[in-house]
């Protein structure tokens, strides 16, 4: 088994991957695709690896995949024998689609206002503060129920699945694009979880969770 | 509106990687609340204008454009003025030496001022902190004594003797060195950074940072590297780099106020910050108003 990453170090998206492959303490090259300012992901020979011109890419072995929440899935499916990142029960993986399907919509506001301010991408900066404001305040919401619930994660087993990793890293790098997250205490309390899960490690922009926790 | 102080008006001011600008089609930015527009003519050359209708993309011939702003290029970079600049840019004499990789590392947003941009680049103290296992690392956080000055004669802030254990100092480091390091800043949103090259300890490797100050509380940041490293690609050296300013930004930007206050008395230093101080008097001295506090008189 040899898998190799095509990555960028400041996309969150490519990050998922960095994490889950972290957290599964499973062994990787990376080539680095530069993606800003050299538009690589553009490039004729990426584009043959991914025709949409996307980041990331990951190949395992002959296998090459693109889409981040769908190789979260091969990778938890092949490599977690726990079972408990993409759990094999039809509900469940339902119920982590769905949130593969949120994560997407976060990278289309959140991440978009981050590229719009950091990047200077040609993008409708107010329109994607707003709709990421609106996700956050239903995941928000979602997160404080659960709370109530004993439910710590996302979707609604006793454990962290590719869902929290999916929508992490666009909520974390929020303030980049001027999105703050100061009205959503219980999406706070989330990433603090997040970043506590054993294997996690950061991305340029994502610093560790505090030891407070886990010195008293 | 806010007002450009004359020393600012008239300094040369970054907008662009020169190889990023199109020939013959429009990019738009903006410097100092003004919205500007530029293309690079047939030979390569930088145009730049106040920008009016155009858009981002728009097909234009270079020739058509009367009303231009002084412009050249410069390790890389296109330069402009609102003013009366000088006749050269500051000088980064190493950027010409033949076996450099020099290359632009990406032109960065950050919502923070100019000078509060510069005064980090100048910043040990939070290497192990912000930067850990690449620039720092705990236990080694002390800032040791170093030397600061302001050369008259170059016009320019100097710091000396800077050394710091860094566990990965460039991309081309293979073991935890101590480093050393010099800093100028010969432009009042620029700054140039030189530091031992751990692939020839007789050259020092050079990294930039050209501020645009976009508003008083925004600016771009412009990250130059001239590189000894035989080894390296320019694609594993940005990434090096960007992993770095990555790191910085988030700090940065949640400084306030995100304009730099020049009151020694606003904000409270310690002897690490002893060219930050520098830097303030300096920014002072020249009667620097915009993206700063100034002091009250």
């Amino acid at each position: 088994m040899a898998i190799t990453l095509y990555d960028f170090e400041l996309s969150g998206n490519c990050y998922k991957l960095r994490l889950l492959m972290s957290i599964l303490k499973l062994r990787y090259d990376i080539v680095p695709v530069d993606f800003y300012p050299g538009r690589q992901h553009k490039a004729d020979w990426f584009l043959r690896l991914n025709p949409f011109g996307q980041l990331p890419v990951l190949k395992d072995d002959d296998l090459t995949l693109s889409d981040s929440g769908a190789i979260l899935a091969y990778l938890a499916r092949k490599y977690d024998d726990t079972g408990l990142w993409f759990p094999d029960d039809p509900a469940i993986t339902a119920e982590v689609l769905r949130w593969h399907a949120v994560a997407d919509d976060i990278t289309s506001t959140a991440s978009a206002a981050r590229l719009a301010l950091g990047f200077f991408y040609d993008f409708d900066v107010a329109k994607a503060q707003k709709g990421a404001h609106r996700i956050f305040r239903l995941m928000d919401e979602h997160l404080w129920f659960g709370e109530r619930e004993g439910r710590d994660w996302l979707c609604g087993p006793a454990h962290p699945t590719t869902a929290d990793i999916a929508c992490f890293p666009y909520v974390m790098l929020s303030e980049e694009g001027g999105i703050s997250r100061q009205d959503y205490p219980a999406l706070r309390r989330w990433t603090d979880r997040v970043r506590r899960i054993p294997g996690f490690t950061v991305m340029s922009g994502v610093f560790p969770a505090g030891r407070a926790l886990e010195e008293a | 509106m806010t007002s450009i102080d004359p020393t600012t008006r008239d300094l040369w001011q970054v907008i662009s990687a020169t190889d990023e600008v199109p020939v013959g089609m429009v990019e738009t930015t903006m410097l100092l609340d003004v919205r500007l527009a530029l293309t690079r003519d047939n030979d390569g050359n930088p145009v730049v204008w106040r920008r009016t209708d155009e858009e981002q993309g728009d097909e234009i011939d270079p020739e058509t454009i009367m009303d231009r702003l002084p412009a050249i290029t410069g390790y890389g970079y296109v330069w402009t003025s609102l003013g009366n600049p000088p006749r050269e840019l500051f000088p980064i004499p190493e950027y010409a030496e033949a076996d450099r990789k020099n290359m632009s590392c990406g032109s960065i947003g950050l919502a923070v001022s100019a000078p509060r941009a510069v005064e980090n680049f100048l910043d040990m103290g939070h290497f192990p902190y912000v930067h850990t296992d690449i620039l720092g690392a705990e236990p080694h956080t002390e800032v040791k004594e170093y030397d600061v000055e302001v050369s008259e004669e170059r016009d320019e802030v100097l710091a000396t003797r800077c050394r710091f254990m860094q566990p990965k100092a460039a991309k081309s480091a293979t073991s935890a060195m101590e480093v050393e390091y010099v800093y100028r800043v010969p432009h009042p949103f620029c700054s140039v950074l030189y530091k031992s090259c751990p692939e020839d300890e007789n050259r020092r490797d050079v990294i930039a940072i050209f501020l645009q100050p976009m508003t008083e509380e925004r600016c771009r940041a412009h990250l130059l590297q001239s590189m000894i490293d035989s080894t390296s690609t320019i694609t594993d050296l940005r990434r090096f780099q960007q992993t770095i300013f990555g790191q910085d930004k988030p700090i940065l930007e949640n400084q306030y106020p995100k304009r730099l206050p020049l009151d020694p008395r606003a904000e409270t230093p310690i002897r690490a910050d002893k060219s930050a101080i520098a830097y303030r008097r300096w920014l002072s001295q020249k009667g620097i108003t915009y993206g700063v506090i100034p002091m009250a008189s």
